[in-house]
């Protein structure tokens, strides 16, 4: 139980510290890095609920994928730290706004009676040590009760993905492509070509 | 109830020990094996004069790099510079702390294991990416953006993969999986996502013909282009570790684990580990032998195998198995 708390606090205070460098650290890729430190232990968070499936959902999709494609693209971006910091005060208003209105959402949740909360009924800090694999009782769940809204969040992903494709796909003119096909089909009749060349004249 | 903890973290930290260290060994004689076979392919000799045959040339070999400089360049991000080859060679031992070498030989025998070894793969991006930003310079930075971009294409095919296995096993549990086999290896009725795997787990090791991150014709070397001595070894110890640890992944999850072929007399004294070992070095082999056979892969045909070729058929096979599964009522609970 010792072991269990003391982890539960690493993880945690790793989390909430690698959250706060994430917004603090000057370099944005350094900034990347520490939102990947802090997935990982929001990861281990989960693995401490006995939720293995989804801490591991969470890293294989958030940090073993999305993650890499906002590394890249921040790698790549050659970004101007002195123009970053000019916009500070301009975005201060919205900014504060968003952090307050989260606060003030954060504080109803924990003045509100909480034993109404079926979830939340005296139930202890520890793992669910269940029969059934949560891998199994997720599936259960979803694929029976939350069946339609589960293939619309598909449908909605699948949108989204046809969307960024038509935006960004362009079709420059002059690019040579290679056709596998037609390489493939190449015999000696297609790709030679005899001709008869006159001395002293050339093609 | 002190010592209760005390006990537990000395049998955890022993258990660790037990397979890490054997780990490490072995990733010693597979680049020795490495360099001897491709000798034999190339009719030469190979290492021949440290030791009997030459077999202590990684020894010598890993000595005279850690007693070398280690040079950091003075353009370089230290930090992260220094983290890479770590986060490489800890994320390669990671997962082995889910793979059952026998039954009940296993550090964790986790539910969801099978997860656990498809994100620890798919993080080992993570020490390149950084391997190739840090150094600021630009071969480690192409090696960096090739290494990305070609990773998450195939852990996609992988990923499908993993769920044909998973679709006849009902169960993310490795020693489930491994059991599942006892009729019969997957090897065989999922031949076509057997061979789509292995060629995964090449791209995914960045190994030949898939290692243009290392590219060392165009590349110089690639994302270690300036890493040199103990950090240099990391990033080499962690590319054989994750690639047994890939050959390990592909034995659990298509050749029965720790199975014997036939379930009869001779075979089946023989230990379940010595079973695993000799599987896990016929994938090695073939990793070896498909490095001294192919030439490498231009960028933008790996990455039409990858997006073209794997994606839709793996996702066809899946669509297969389970129809069939189905049809038949062959479903696992």
């Amino acid at each position: 139980m010792v072991l269990y708390s003391l982890t539960f606090y690493l993880f945690s205070s790793v989390a909430v510290l690698s959250a706060l460098m994430v917004i603090s650290a000057k370099n944005p890729v350094h900034s990347v890095l520490f939102l990947i430190l802090s997935f990982v232990n929001a990861s281990g968070l989960f693995v401490l609920l006995g939720a293995e499936f989804l801490a591991m959902i969470l890293v294989v999709v958030y940090v073993g994928a999305v993650a890499v494609l906002f590394l890249f693209v921040v790698m790549m971006l050659d970004i101007n730290f002195v123009k970053l910091r000019e916009g500070f005060l301009q975005y201060l208003p919205f900014g504060a706004l968003l952090g307050i209105v989260l606060v003030i959402e954060l504080g109803i949740l924990f003045l509100t009676d909480r034993s109404s909360n079926i979830y939340n009924n005296q139930t202890p800090l520890q793992p669910i040590v269940n029969e059934v694999e949560n891998t199994k009782m997720i599936g259960r769940i979803l694929y029976t009760e939350y069946f339609y809204l589960f293939q619309i969040c598909g449908i909605i992903l699948l949108v989204a993905m046809i969307g960024s494709i038509t935006l960004t796909l362009r079709d420059k003119g002059g690019v040579k492509r290679q056709n596998i096909d037609s390489q493939n089909t190449v015999d000696a009749s297609t790709a030679i070509e005899k001709k008869k060349v006159n001395i002293g004249e050339g093609i | 109830m002190t010592y209760d903890i005390l006990i537990t973290g000395l049998i955890i930290i022993a258990q660790i020990l037990a397979v890490v260290v054997p780990v490490l060994i072995s990733v010693a004689f597979l680049v020795y094996a490495e360099r001897k076979v491709l000798a034999l392919i190339q009719l030469r000799r190979g290492p021949n004069i440290v030791g009997p045959f030459g077999i202590l040339q990684s020894f010598a070999d890993a000595l005279k790099l850690i007693t070398k400089e280690n040079i950091i360049p003075s353009g370089s991000n230290k930090i992260v510079f220094i983290l890479a080859p770590i986060i490489t060679m800890v994320l390669s031992l990671a997962g082995w702390a889910v793979i059952p070498f026998a039954p009940g030989w296993v550090v964790s025998d986790i539910n969801v294991g099978i997860m656990y070894l498809f994100a620890v793969s798919s993080l080992g991006v993570y020490g390149i990416i950084m391997a190739g930003w840090a150094s600021n310079s630009q071969y480690p930075f192409l090696g960096a953006l090739r290494s990305a971009a070609q990773m998450v294409s195939y852990e996609v095919s992988i990923g499908f993969v993993i769920i044909t296995v998973l679709l006849c096993v009902g169960s993310l549990n490795l020693s489930k999986i491994v059991l599942a086999q006892q009729t019969v290896w997957f090897a065989i009725p999922l031949l076509p996502m057997f061979i789509i795997f292995f060629i995964s787990a090449l791209a995914e090791t960045n190994r030949l013909p898939f290692d243009l991150p290392e590219d060392e014709s165009t590349l110089v070397a690639g994302f270690f282009t300036e890493y040199s001595s103990a950090s240099f070894v990391l990033f080499f110890l962690g590319e054989y570790a994750s690639m047994i640890l890939m050959s390990s992944m592909t034995v659990i999850l298509f050749l029965g684990g720790w199975l014997p072929p036939f379930d009869v007399y001779p075979l089946n004294v023989v230990p379940g580990v010595i079973w695993f070992t000799v599987k896990v070095i016929f994938i090695l082999f073939l990793f070896i032998w498909v490095r001294g056979t192919f030439p490498r892969y231009r960028y933008d045909q790996l990455m039409r195998l990858g997006w073209k070729v794997f994606l839709p058929f793996s996702l066809f096979w899946v669509v297969a198995t389970s129809g069939f599964l189905v049809y038949f009522d062959m479903l696992p609970n």
